[in-house]
């Protein structure tokens, strides 16, 4: 799963879209991220950034969640498209 | 005549209140739960001469992220095991409101999906097959639009069906990988050697294994609680 390449959520760009890989999280929080639809094979895409970077806004499961860069820098994955050349 | 308890469960957003207040009316009161910040809401209805009591439960996207709305909604269905527990799903994001689903599943077999919000989904050009989801799924699926009052019959019969015993249900359970259904296994005597068919081995073995700290205070507390009272004829 290209492991090596793996970066951050909370490095990717508003307007790209993101395959999650792994949770580097654990106990409640990893719990929470996964009712809220942030799993392994999920594809999420970045709506926007707050001013100064923190929290985020993601699509995910057809809802848009904020998170923390907190929890979003302990969710790994790639990014598989920029807006527009996506078809999902 | 016979009263019979209802709960509503369901993702917030799901259009989980317009049922309650579509099923009940003004028959309703509303309060907290005991010891908890979280609302209790329930009222009534009549059908075909018996009385139904429905619970609206907090709106949760899960049962086991131990917020103070998650321990209301999971210690009343596996607790209090209210006759029917109706899982509302918004039809237009069922993905998200699967994982709900399924963990209620894992917990009662009495359970009625209401596909609610049918309206929106037609209006995005979505089309669930309803019997398909529930042979899946093992339990009856209803499709609602609560707003406009569609399916509530349905969904009222169907209740009344399921609390008659007219209904078999095979609920789906989900398989986990080999290890966890090892241990599950390994675990699952014990369990019932303690709570015989008062909670479901499987379940609470699966909660354990995750190390749910919360479920394990809740058991502790009902049980220690109960097993101190003289028996007043009441089984604990």
């Amino acid at each position: 799963m290209g492991e090596s390449t793996a970066i951050p959520l909370a490095e990717a760009k508003p307007g790209q879209f993101f395959r999650i890989h792994r949770l580097s999280l654990d106990g409640t929080m990893r719990r929470r991220l996964l009712d809220l639809g942030f799993i392994p094979g999920a594809e999420v895409k970045v709506l926007q950034k707050s001013p100064l970077g923190d929290p985020m806004a993601f699509l995910v499961a057809n809802t848009t969640i904020a998170l923390r860069k907190e929890e979003s820098a302990q969710i790994y994955g790639e990014i598989i498209g920029e807006r527009g050349d996506h078809h999902g | 005549m016979a009263d019979y308890r209802i709960a509503l469960a369901g993702n917030p957003n799901t259009g989980k209140s317009t049922l309650f207040n579509a099923l009940t009316g003004l028959r309703q009161h509303t309060g907290n739960w005991p010891g908890k910040t979280v609302i209790h809401a329930e009222g009534e209805y009549d059908f075909d001469g018996d009385t139904y009591t429905v619970i609206d439960l907090p709106g949760t996207y899960s049962l086991y992220s131990n917020s103070a709305d998650e321990e209301v909604a999971r210690d009343y269905i596996i607790f209090e095991k209210p006759d029917v527990t109706v899982v509302v799903l918004d039809a237009t994001a069922l993905e998200r409101n699967m994982n709900l689903a399924l963990q209620v599943l894992e917990m009662t077999g009495k359970v009625i999906l209401c596909l609610n919000l049918m309206d929106e989904a037609e209006r995005k050009g979505i089309r669930v097959d309803v019997d398909a989801l529930a042979a899946k799924l093992g339990v009856p699926v209803v499709p609602t639009t609560a707003r406009d009052g569609v399916g509530l019959k349905d969904l009222q019969k169907t209740i009344q069906r399921m609390v008659r015993g007219e209904i078999i249900t095979r609920p789906l359970q989900v398989r986990y990988n080999e290890e966890i259904e090892k241990n599950v296994a390994a675990m699952e005597p014990s369990i019932r050697s303690i709570y015989g068919e008062k909670l479901p081995a499987r379940w609470v073995a699966l909660r354990l294994l995750d190390g749910d700290d919360s479920l394990l205070k809740a058991l502790k507390e009902r049980w220690l609680e109960r097993k101190e009272v003289p028996v007043h004829g009441r089984g604990a």
